[in-house]
């Protein structure tokens, strides 16, 4: 392992169109959907899909999906530092970054969906603790504040003997906080869509996959932009990662269902994600199993593909396409299955009871949550160009 | 006859000393903040009131039931549109069909004002608040509009304000981009006690034809109390154990 002890650390200094062409796109986009926020805001959310029965729509896909991948990304650090594997090393900076980039995306879109945005201040200074939504906040910026000490000590390198036991926090930290935002519905008690202890852990694993996914993708994008040696064995490594973790979340999957499809009191919840939910149904069986877990897991063990790099790539992308599907399906279908208030009965009224709630997404909701994904990859990138965050090269390694 | 002149004599005075001993124990625990008390004072000592509805879906028609709806908009100043998602509904008509027997039946519901409220427990800033009374209100100036409290009520009582409002009433102010939901006509009972009759319960009240029955639900002797007592009532999604004020007979 004397690679690592050498390891030179260097920023982004590439200066091609292309790269200022890509910066530019993700500024102007991350801006279109501040102004869509406005418009959002001012207008009032009747502009948005949003109804009284959905509350909850796609901004919330964008932002749980960013929340949860933000604690992800943190692994391969975590990995390096509490698991003591030096391979990992040399991404624990990129890996920090990332995590921060990621989060700060999801939560500027979890604010600018607010009803009152303007209310931030408030948000901030009355906390009833009862609410896992208020421990969230105190996770999320605490979340930032130890990711950013924790990469300060790994650049330091005086005070490098800390970064483990910072590593450690770290990684207690985001253990706890995908819990938390998994808990955000697994403590809804009175939707059978949620209501589940089991949100948390399968929260947590999706993060593993959703946060490697990005990594991967970035971290072979800002090689190549910078025309920097990145060898096969390190993508190799995060190949076999991303294929355990994949299958991670499609056992929790499985485990989910089959539990809920034991009680006959919620088959009829079972039946709508499974068999005759239209959109949801679509959604689960061809976007999040069949594109999201079956097909990546195909490409990322087949043995004539474990040198393509494209391979790793698009399995990567099809993570990401089966994450967006899969939190589509919690968050709105969730909702648009109707609350059982009266067992037994047919149930009308004039506030769509008894009814499969409808939710279109609306463009400013679009472009609200694709302007927090541009935003974080936007800091991600601007964070690599002014610190030293990518290792120079990442040869193959000396044995 | 001294004593008692002295006693008339002192009685003001000894008045005007508690006045300012109150006064200045207010500063002193909070300066600048006057302390209203909630509510009016429970016909059994020592215990506060919970004030509670009973329904009585036996003596409600379709139209008694669209009768509650309209009152209370006319109470509150709020308008829905049939086929609107988005506009607010703070008291709704729910139509139950048996779908073995075919029998219908018609009840209103609202915010149930619970006794463990699930939007209190979730609301972040602390915006959903429950009074001593039992009374589970939102705090316009502290919610941010974050719609946890939607997600968390079993009973779909709450609404979201989707665009700005013009022409408000005084009694029940509302903002764009907040959480609002039925408030037991507050306004009234504040006023009245245990003498008010909430808006919806007014529309369908006729002398002695009675179908909601607003009261007391911590006063055994309130007639809220003594008529569930004798016939008994359904919490909706008692398995919950929120312990709902609003109860249904007839179901």
């Amino acid at each position: 392992m004397k690679m690592q002890s050498s390891m030179r650390y260097a920023e982004i200094k590439t200066s091609t169109p292309n790269y200022w062409g890509i910066l530019a796109a993700l500024a102007v986009i991350a801006l279109t959907g501040f102004a869509a926020a406005h418009h959002m805001d001012t207008e009032g959310h009747h502009v948005t899909g949003m109804t009284n029965q959905v509350v909850w729509g796609l901004p919330h896909v964008f932002a749980i999906f960013l929340i949860v991948a933000a604690s992800g990304a943190l692994n391969l650090a975590s990995i390096a530092s509490v698991f003591g594997k030096q391979d990992y090393k040399p991404l624990a900076r990129f890996s920090a970054v990332l995590s921060i980039a990621l989060l700060v995306g999801g939560l500027a879109i979890l604010l600018l969906d607010l009803g009152r945005p303007d209310r931030l201040i408030v948000a901030m200074t009355y906390y009833n603790f009862k609410s896992i939504f208020a421990w969230n906040i105190i996770l999320y910026t605490g979340f930032i504040v130890i990711v950013l000490a924790y990469l300060w000590l790994m650049m330091e390198r005086r005070m490098h003997r800390w970064s483990k036991p910072a590593g450690l926090l770290a990684f207690a930290w985001r253990l706890i906080l995908t819990t938390g935002t998994g808990s955000i519905f697994g403590f809804l008690v009175a939707r059978e869509a949620y209501d589940s202890a089991l949100l948390a852990p399968l929260f947590i694993v999706m993060s593993f996959a959703f946060g490697l996914a990005i990594f991967i993708m970035l971290l072979m994008l800002s090689f190549r932009l910078d025309q920097r040696e990145l060898d096969h064995s390190h993508l190799q490594r995060l190949r076999k990662l991303l294929g355990l973790f994949t299958a991670a979340v499609l056992y929790f999957v499985i485990v989910f269902h089959l539990t809920k499809l034991y009680g006959t009191q919620n088959h009829d919840f079972e039946r709508f994600i499974l068999l005759d939910g239209g959109i949801y149904t679509l959604m689960f069986w061809i976007f999040q199993i069949g594109l999201g877990n079956l097909l990546p897991l195909a490409m990322l063990y087949a043995p004539g593909l474990q040198r393509s790099n494209s391979a790793l790539v698009i399995a990567s992308l099809l993570v990401i396409v089966g994450a967006f599907a899969q939190l589509y399906i919690i968050i709105v279908g969730g909702q648009a299955y109707p609350l059982n208030i009266f067992p037994g009965y047919i149930v009308e009224s004039s506030f769509f009871d008894g009814v499969i709630n409808e939710y279109t997404p609306s463009l400013w909701e679009f472009l609200l949550g694709f302007g927090g994904v541009t935003g974080a990859l936007l800091v991600a990138l601007l964070g690599i160009r002014i610190l030293p965050i990518m290792p120079e090269s990442l040869p193959a390694e000396v044995q | 006859m001294a004593t008692e002149l002295d006693n008339i004599e002192l009685r003001p005075a000894r008045r005007e000393f508690l006045k300012s001993a109150a006064a200045l124990a207010t500063t002193l625990i909070a300066p600048g903040i006057i302390l209203y008390k909630t509510g009016h004072a429970s016909n059994t000592p020592g215990k506060k009131p919970r004030w509670g509805l009973l329904i009585d879906t036996n003596a409600l028609s379709e139209s008694d039931v669209d009768a509650c709806v309209s009152a209370c908009q006319r109470e509150h100043g709020w308008e829905s549109d049939p086929d609107s998602r988005t506009d607010a509904q703070w008291i709704r008509k729910v139509k139950l069909t048996d779908p073995e027997s075919g029998h219908q039946r018609f009840l209103p519901m609202m915010c149930m004002h619970c006794e463990n409220p699930p939007c209190v427990d979730v609301c972040p800033t602390g915006a959903s608040f429950k009074r001593d009374d039992g009374i589970v209100l939102v705090n316009k100036h502290t919610c941010i509009g974050c719609r946890y409290c939607m997600m968390a009520c079993p009973y779909k009582a709450r609404s979201f304000i989707h665009e700005t409002l013009k022409d408000q009433l005084p009694v029940a102010p509302r903002g764009k981009g907040t959480v609002e939901s039925c408030t037991l006509c507050v306004h009234r009972i504040d006023r009245d006690g245990s003498n008010a009759i909430p808006a919806c319960a007014e529309a369908v009240n006729h002398g002695d034809r009675k179908a909601i029955w607003f009261g007391d639900l911590h006063d055994p002797q309130s007639e809220i109390s003594q008529r569930l007592q004798a016939l008994g009532a359904v919490k909706l999604r008692a398995d919950m154990g929120l312990n709902p004020g609003v109860r249904y007979q007839g179901l």
